[in-house]
C-alpha cells in the first residue's frame, strides 16, 4: 500500500485527532492513502464514523502498545 | 457539490466545563465539514470577553456586572466542584497532563476554522457588555439570525 501522508496524532486528546485528520486529508488527492497514528482511546470509533460520513474508505486499522493506526483512502 | 450540513449551538452557560463541551463539539463538527454557529447568550457571552481590561463608558450597574463576571474564557468557573477557584486550577493541571486543549485555545481554533461566533445583542445590553470588550471577528445578532441558521441545522444544541 502506498502512503501519501502520515499524520502523527499521538498524545492528542479529543477533538484534536479528528481535526488534524480532516486537515491532513485536505492535503492529499482523491484515491491516495492517509496513515494516522493516535493514542486517544476513542480514536477508533471517531475515525470510523468520520470516514463513513465523508465517504472515505477506512482500509485497515491496527493497535499495538496503545497506538492505534489507521489507513484511510480519500474519496 | 451537495450543500453543507449545519451545526448550531446556543451557549447559554458561563461554566468553563460546559463551554468546553460546546467548543469541542463545534470544532468536531467542522471536521465533518459542517457550517458551525455558536450563539452566545447570557452567561455564555463571557466566553467571548477579552481577558484584558477594556475601558468603556458604563453606568454603575453595568460596571458592577462587568466586575462580577469572569473576564474571558480562562477565568470561567466550573459547574461542579469549583471550590472557590481551586477546581478550575486542578482541572487545568489534569487537562495539561492529558493533553486536552484549554478553553481559550478551543475558542481560538474555532475562529481559525471559521466557526461563526455570535454574541446576542439583547443580553449584551442586559449584562452591560460592549463590543469593544468582546473578541474581534465575531458577529452580533438576535434570535432571528439564530433561527435562520438553526432551521437548516442538522444538529442544534442548547448548552
Amino acid at each position: 500500500m502506498e502512503i501519501a501522508k502520515v499524520l502523527d496524532a499521538k498524545g492528542l486528546a479529543c477533538p484534536m485527532p479528528i481535526v488534524k485528520t480532516k486537515k491532513a486529508i485536505g492535503d492529499i488527492s482523491s484515491g491516495e492513502v492517509l496513515e494516522v497514528h493516535a493514542t486517544d482511546k476513542g480514536a477508533k470509533s471517531d475515525l470510523t464514523a468520520w470516514a463513513k460520513s465523508g465517504g472515505h474508505e477506512l482500509m485497515k486499522d491496527s493497535e499495538e502498545d496503545g497506538v492505534f493506526k489507521f489507513w484511510i483512502k480519500k474519496a | 457539490m451537495t450543500e453543507k450540513k449545519k451545526t448550531t449551538i446556543v451557549l447559554f452557560s458561563g461554566d468553563y466545563d460546559k463551554a468546553m463541551a460546546a467548543y469541542i463539539i463545534a470544532n468536531g463538527a467542522t471536521a465533518y465539514d459542517h457550517e458551525v454557529t455558536i450563539f452566545h447568550t447570557f452567561w455564555g457571552l463571557n466566553a467571548l470577553r477579552k481577558d484584558a481590561l477594556v475601558s468603556v463608558k458604563k453606568g454603575f450597574m453595568e460596571k458592577m456586572f462587568g466586575k462580577m463576571m469572569p473576564r474571558g474564557a480562562d477565568k470561567m468557573e466550573l459547574s461542579k466542584m469549583n471550590y472557590l477557584g481551586m477546581g478550575p486550577k486542578l482541572i487545568k493541571n489534569v487537562m495539561k497532563k492529558h493533553n486536552a486543549m484549554p478553553l481559550p485555545q478551543l475558542v481560538e481554533m474555532a475562529q481559525e476554522q471559521d466557526v461563526k461566533l455570535i454574541a446576542c445583542t439583547m443580553t449584551m445590553d442586559l449584562l452591560g457588555l460592549q463590543k469593544e470588550e468582546l473578541l474581534n471577528g465575531i458577529d452580533y445578532a438576535g434570535v432571528a439570525a439564530y433561527i435562520g441558521d438553526a432551521e437548516e441545522g442538522n444538529i442544534n444544541l442548547f448548552i
